[in-house]
C-alpha cells in the first residue's frame, strides 16, 4: 500500500472518528430540547410542585439555584482574582508559588462528593452553619475557585508587559499599575472565566447534597440560614427517588437546568470572542 | 521668581505637604491590598489543607476503630458493621478503567483531527461546542443516560441496563472534553518547525502527525489522558444514576462489565444521607473520601510533576 494511500485512509477514519464524537453533542441538546419543551409553561417556571411534585412547576428549585450561583459568586470572586492578580503580578519564581500551583491543579481536580464531605464537615457541622445556602454557597464558592483562578490570571497576563513598563515609569506604584492599567485591560477575560466557573457551580449536585438541598421545600428560604431546592437535585429527586413521576415534567426539569447552564456558557464564548476581535494590540 | 508671592496657587509648602499626605495614603492603601492579595495567593494551599484536615477529623475513626483486615474485605454490607472497602474500590476502579478505554482512543482522535486535519470553519464551530459539552451537569447527563443508554444497554443482552459498562460509556462522554482540550494545547505546542521539516523532507500528513507531532506532544497527551482519569475516577450522579449501585464483587471475565457495580462517590452520595452523625457507617464514608481525595491528590500532583513544575509564562509579570 502505498503512503499517499495510508495517508487518505488515516485521513479518512480520523474524519469518521471525529464527528462520531462530536455529532452526538448536536443529538443530547436536541433531544432534551425536543422531549422538554412541552413540559415547559409559564405555570411549571412560576408554580412550586404540587401532589407529591408530580403536577405544579418548579419556581423554588429555580431561585434555590439562583440564590445559590449568587452566594458561589460572592465566595469565590473576591478570593480568586485575588490569587489570580498574586500570581500573576507578585509570584515569584520560587518553591511557594510552586506549592500554590500545585494547590490548585489538585483543587481543580478534587472530586465534587469530597467538596460535599468537606462542606458538611466543616461548614455544616464544625461552624454549626446547618444546612443552608450559606454552606452550600461556601462549599460551591471553593470547588469553583480553581477555575476563576486560573482564568483571571491567563487574562491578567495575556495583558502586554508594555503597559506594565510604561505605567511604572511614569511614576505609578505596583498597585496603581494592576489597578489602572493591568485589570481594565484583563476584566473581559475575567468576567468569561468568572461565569464559566459559575456555570458550573450552578449545575452541580453532589456539593449540594449534604450541605444544602432540599428534597421538597414550596416555600422559598429567608435567610441564607434556610435550606433550600435546587434545580440539579431536584432532577435527582424526581427522576430517580419519586415513583410514578411523569417523564415529560424529568425531562422539562432537565431542559431548564441546561438552559440556565448552556446560556452562561455561551455568554461567556461570546465576551470572549468579541473581547479578541476588539483587543488593540 | 518667588513662587510664594503668587497668590492663585498654593505654596510650594502646602503642595509638599499635600504630595506627602497623598503618598502616605497611598502607601496605606497598598499596603493593606497587597497583603490582601498575597493572602488570597496562599489561600489555595491553606483550602486544600483545610481539606483534608476536615476529611481527617471525620474520617480518622473509621481506619482506628476497624481493623484494617475489616477494611480490606470484600463485603460492603453496613446494617451488619461488615465495611470491606474492595467492592467499592473495584467498581471505581472497573467504570474508570471503562471509560479510559473507550474515551483515549476516541479523544486523542479528535484531538488530532481538530490540531491537524479540521478546516478553520470546523474548528472554530466544534470547539465551543466541545466546551458546551463540558457545561452540561452531569446530572442531566445521568439523566439521560437513565432513561435513554440504560435501556439500550439491556438491548445488548444484559440482565439490567445499569451496569458499570453503562456507566463507562456515560464516563467516556464525559471525560472527552477534558481529554481533547488537553491535547489539543499539546498539540499546538509542537513548533511548526517540526511540522515544516518534516512535509519537507516529503513526509505525507498522516506521517507527519504519527511519526512527528505525536511523538513531539507525549508529555502533554500522557497529561490529558491523567486528567481524564481523574475526572472518571470523582464523577458522582451520572455514576450512580447508571451503574446499578450493587456494591459486590463478581467472578472476572468480559462479563463483569455487564454486571451492576457500585463505586466510592456514589456510596458516599447515596448513603450519606441516612446515616446519623458520628455513628461508625458516618466515619467510613468519611473514610472512603480520604481513599478518593488521595487517589485523585496522587494523579494530578503526577500530571503536574510531568508538565516540568511551572506553568509557561507568555508575558505580564512585573518587570
Amino acid at each position: 500500500m502505498s503512503r499517499q494511500r495510508t495517508n487518505e485512509i488515516a485521513r479518512w477514519l480520523i474524519t469518521a472518528v471525529a464527528f462520531l464524537v462530536i455529532l452526538p453533542i448536536f443529538l443530547v441538546i436536541a433531544y432534551i430540547f425536543y422531549n422538554g419543551i412541552g413540559a415547559l409553561s409559564w405555570e411549571f417556571l412560576t408554580q412550586p410542585p404540587r401532589q407529591g411534585m408530580t403536577q405544579g412547576g418548579i419556581a423554588p428549585a429555580i431561585l434555590g439555584t439562583i440564590f445559590l450561583t449568587l452566594g458561589t459568586a460572592v465566595a469565590a470572586i473576591p478570593l480568586g482574582i485575588g490569587a489570580a492578580i498574586y500570581l500573576a503580578e507578585y509570584a515569584g519564581d520560587n518553591r511557594l508559588t510552586r506549592a500554590i500551583r500545585l494547590a490548585i491543579v489538585n483543587l481543580a481536580g478534587i472530586p465534587s462528593i469530597v467538596y460535599g464531605l468537606f462542606g458538611l464537615g466543616m461548614f455544616v457541622l464544625f461552624l454549626d452553619y446547618g444546612t443552608s445556602i450559606l454552606a452550600g454557597s461556601l462549599t460551591l464558592g471553593l470547588m469553583t475557585l480553581p477555575v476563576v483562578i486560573s482564568t483571571a490570571e491567563e487574562a491578567i497576563l495575556a495583558v502586554p508587559r508594555e503597559f506594565r513598563v510604561v505605567s511604572l515609569s511614569l511614576g505609578a506604584t505596583r498597585w496603581q499599575t494592576i489597578r489602572h492599567q493591568v485589570l481594565p485591560h484583563a476584566l473581559p477575560g475575567i468576567i468569561t472565566g468568572v461565569i464559566l466557573g459559575l456555570g458550573r457551580a450552578a449545575g452541580e449536585t453532589a456539593p449540594i447534597l449534604f450541605t444544602v438541598a432540599a428534597f421538597y421545600l414550596p416555600d422559598l428560604p429567608r435567610s441564607i440560614f434556610d435550606q433550600t431546592m435546587a434545580l440539579p437535585y431536584h432532577l435527582y429527586v424526581i427522576s430517580t427517588q419519586v415513583p410514578g413521576m411523569p417523564l415529560s415534567l424529568q425531562y422539562g426539569t432537565a431542559l431548564v437546568l441546561m438552559l440556565i447552564v448552556l446560556s452562561m456558557t455561551v455568554v461567556a464564548t461570546i465576551i470572549r470572542t468579541a473581547m479578541r476581535r476588539r483587543r488593540e494590540w | 521668581m518667588n513662587l510664594d508671592d503668587n497668590e492663585e496657587r498654593p505654596s510650594l509648602r502646602e503642595m509638599a505637604g499635600q504630595a506627602v499626605r497623598l503618598a502616605r495614603a497611598t502607601k496605606w492603601d497598598e499596603f493593606v491590598i497587597e497583603n490582601g492579595i498575597r493572602l488570597a495567593g496562599m489561600s489555595a494551599i491553606v483550602i486544600i489543607a483545610l481539606i483534608f484536615f476536615f476529611l481527617l477529623r471525620e474520617g480518622s475513626p473509621a481506619f482506628l476503630d476497624i481493623p484494617l483486615r475489616q477494611l480490606g474485605g470484600s463485603r460492603w454490607y453496613p446494617i451488619e458493621a461488615l465495611w470491606g472497602l474492595l467492592p467499592l474500590l473495584y467498581g471505581s476502579i472497573l467504570v474508570t478503567v471503562g471509560a479510559t478505554v473507550i474515551a483515549v482512543p476516541l479523544g486523542l482522535t479528535t484531538a488530532v483531527y481538530l490540531g491537524e486535519f479540521a478546516p478553520t470553519w470546523q474548528r472554530e464551530l466544534f470547539k465551543p461546542l466541545i466546551e458546551l459539552l463540558a457545561g452540561i451537569p452531569s446530572i442531566v447527563l445521568g439523566f439521560l443516560g437513565w432513561v435513554t443508554l440504560a435501556p439500550l444497554v439491556m438491548r445488548l443482552g444484559a440482565p439490567t441496563g445499569l451496569t458499570a459498562f453503562t456507566g463507562s460509556l456515560l464516563l467516556a462522554y464525559m471525560s472527552l472534553p477534558t481529554i481533547i482540550s488537553i491535547t489539543e494545547d499539546a498539540l499546538y505546542a509542537v513548533p511548526r518547525e517540526y511540522r515544516d521539516g518534516a512535509l519537507a523532507l516529503g513526509a505525507t500528513q498522516w506521517q507527519m502527525v504519527w511519526r512527528v507531532v505525536l511523538p513531539a506532544a507525549r508529555s502533554g497527551i500522557v497529561i490529558a489522558v491523567m486528567l481524564g482519569i481523574g475526572r472518571a475516577i470523582g464523577e458522582t450522579m451520572a455514576v450512580m444514576m447508571v451503574t446499578g449501585n450493587a456494591a459486590n464483587i463478581p467472578e472476572l471475565g468480559l462479563g463483569v462489565f455487564f454486571e451492576p457495580v457500585r463505586t466510592m462517590t456514589a456510596t458516599i452520595a447515596a448513603e450519606m444521607g441516612e446515616v446519623a452523625q458520628g455513628s461508625m457507617h458516618y466515619h467510613v464514608l468519611f473514610g472512603v473520601g480520604i481513599v478518593l481525595f488521595l487517589i485523585t491528590f496522587a494523579i494530578n500532583s503526577l500530571a503536574t510533576r510531568l508538565v516540568g513544575g511551572g506553568v509557561r509564562r507568555r508575558s505580564g509579570g512585573m518587570l
